[in-house]
């Protein structure tokens, strides 16, 4: 028998109000791999990723994470599921008033009892890991939205989740640090086995990050494509999957 | 095997008398805190690692802290990786320096040329307003009447029921505790009096003020406070429309409008709480009026008005002024709401000395 996915999906719906954002998506997230949520502006990615974490309730559907499913969860079993999960938010959603470090030290403080020297060791070692030394001691405000969605890395992996789930990682910045940003990403699913759940339309990133991937659609209100992006840019037969891959206009 | 420790899943054992640290077992965030009281060891030169099964980033910082330099034997190709990485990205980011020395002269004179600064600041917003005012006036079209509306809805006509509840309960509250001194010397009767004459002169217009501070002014400095930060005042200035006249001129003419029927009808409801408890107390309503029309000039009622109207000015002036100085950052918008309101506060109080002094000079 299959190793058990770290994450399953079974007919995702969302609704908000009396509009679909999407509905009767199914997929399943393997161990290690780089799974990408992708599709065009208002399709309901980043919706996908935050129903994935329990923070938009289903219509229907269900999904378990790391083999629990978060709805159904306890606060006991949710908050140690939560543990275990990191998430990268779009525009980094760093705490203002906090350094980059203190950012970054602040899961580690909550859930671990290394002593303060350590703590901040770690942050630091974070936030070296994604190119942030220098600026460890600035806060939010001082540092560009780049910086800013390195950042958010860094306190994603704080506590070396097995599963990290980032919202457009690459979007706004310039092409050396998102391909930077790419590297870093596979570097560290392949070292540590993590494994990602990236939401993007950056075609770049899809291709030299994504293992597999899932293309939502705004019209289709739900999956148009499921597989390795590669393969869906030179085989897809679907109109739009081929228009997004070509970059041609739909 | 001297100093050997056990973590719940790891161990670790000093070898080569103290030169070589191996380490073996799973070098985790729950066990690695048994590496800590080790570090920094600048004896180690070396760590055997060949039996470490699994690392993440905690357990590879934990013991680079030991020793950064220290090289690697043995171990798996995965663990060695996630070392080197660590090893790395605590490179890239040095220790943070001392905080630099703190100098109680240099920062009275900072914090003194920062004050200097914003009151320059704030001249520079007067003037500006003034300017504008008068271009205004000279083309009156200028001025967006749709604005002055929609403000004068919010600040004026929304505040109605607020500004009744509180002038009722003052008048309340001021008739009962004065009655009770004055019951003394039996001259309950001259409650009206005592009341009438503190809220119509300063009663009426200062609560209006605080009202007029805390729900418009820290409206004002939060809305203009996020235009800024989100760069729309200087998308304004950019396209040649003037943000003074846009923006801050409607704003003050709502609430110098506003201000003076705020203030009446907290007079209103006060004198209307007050006739109230004086009827609980004895006194019909025919009493309380003759004693309000013998004491009461116009003169007292018209002053008050026309400080609310000052006061209206000032409040929404440092209310938008708190807003278009707004910083970048989270807490910007804020910390501008929170200087409306203090600021505007304590100007109205300071006004109302200065008038308190000017009306007796007066003779008003």
């Amino acid at each position: 028998m299959a190793e058990e996915p770290v994450i399953r999906a079974e007919g995702l719906s969302v609704r908000f109000g009396a509009r679909t954002v999407f509905k009767d998506v199914t997929f399943d997230v393997r161990r290690g791999e780089i799974f990408v949520i992708l599709g065009g502006s208002g399709c309901g990615k980043s919706t996908l990723l935050k129903t994935l974490i329990g923070l938009v309730p289903l219509a229907a559907g269900r999904a378990w994470l790391l083999g629990e499913e978060i709805a159904a969860a306890g606060d006991e079993a949710r908050r140690a599921l939560l543990r275990r999960i990191g998430v990268m938010w779009q525009s980094g959603a760093l705490f203002g008033s906090m350094t980059l470090t203190e950012n970054v030290e602040l899961p580690i403080e909550e859930h671990t009892g290394l002593p303060r020297p350590a703590r901040s060791m770690l942050a630091r070692a974070k936030l070296g890991l994604v190119g942030l030394g220098d600026a460890a001691g600035r806060l939010p405000a001082e540092i560009s939205g780049g910086m800013a969605k390195r950042a958010g890395i860094a306190r994603a992996m704080a506590l070396d989740p097995p599963l990290l789930f980032l919202d457009e990682p690459s979007a706004g910045l310039d092409p050396i640090t998102s391909a930077g940003l790419d590297k870093l990403i596979v570097e560290i699913a392949r070292e540590t086995g993590t494994t990602f759940v990236v939401v993007t339309h950056e075609l770049q990133s899809i291709l030299a990050i994504g293992d597999r991937c899932i293309m939502l659609d705004k019209e289709a209100q739900g999956m148009i494509a499921e597989g390795d992006p590669k393969r869906l840019r030179e085989d897809s037969t679907h109109p739009t999957v081929r228009a997004f891959f070509r970059r041609e206009a739909a | 095997m001297d100093g050997m420790a056990a973590g719940a899943d790891a161990r670790i054992e000093a070898q080569d008398g103290g030169a070589v640290l191996a380490v073996s077992g799973r070098l985790d965030t729950a066990t690695a805190a048994l590496l800590w009281p080790r570090a920094p060891d600048p004896a180690v030169t070396a760590f055997d690692i060949a039996g470490v099964e699994s690392v993440d980033s905690a357990g590879a910082v934990l013991l680079l802290a030991i020793a950064p330099e220290a090289e690697l034997r043995g171990g798996s190709e995965p663990v060695r990786a996630v070392i080197e990485r660590t090893r790395k990205a605590l490179a890239a980011a040095p220790p943070p320096g001392p905080p630099p020395p703190y100098h109680p002269i240099s920062s009275i004179g900072r914090a003194t040329v920062n004050r200097l600064r914003d009151a320059r600041a704030g001249i520079d917003f007067l003037g500006e307003a003034i300017i504008t005012t008068l271009r205004v006036l000279a083309r009156p079209r200028l001025l967006r009447w749709s604005d002055v509306l929609r403000h004068l809805d919010e600040v004026g006509t929304r505040a109605f029921p607020l500004t009744l509840l509180l002038g009722f309960l003052i008048g309340v509250i001021l008739a009962y505790q004065s009655s009770i001194p004055l019951r003394r010397f039996g001259a309950e009767v001259f409650v009206p009096n005592l009341v009438g004459i503190s809220l119509l002169r300063e009663l009426g217009p200062l609560l209006a003020g605080v009202v007029l501070a805390g729900r418009t002014g820290s409206a004002f400095a939060a809305e203009l406070g996020t235009m800024t930060v989100n760069e729309e005042v200087d998308a304004l200035k950019i396209m040649g429309i003037d943000a003074t006249a846009m923006l801050v001129l409607p704003r003050l003419v709502a609430a110098t409008i506003s201000m003076p029927v705020l203030a009446l009808l907290m007079n209103l409801a006060g004198l209307a709480g007050m006739t109230l408890i004086m009827s609980t107390l004895g006194y019909p309503w025919a009493a309380v009026e003759s004693q309000l029309q013998q004491w009461l000039t116009l003169k007292d009622l018209v002053g008050g008005l026309f400080k609310a109207a000052c006061f209206g000015l000032v409040i929404a002036g440092i209310g938008c002024r708190a807003g278009l100085s707004a910083g970048r950052g989270p807490r910007a918008v804020g910390d501008a709401a929170t200087a409306a309101v203090v600021g505007g506060i304590v100007a109205i109080v300071a006004m109302d000395g200065v008038f308190a002094v000017l009306f007796f000079r007066l003779g008003i």
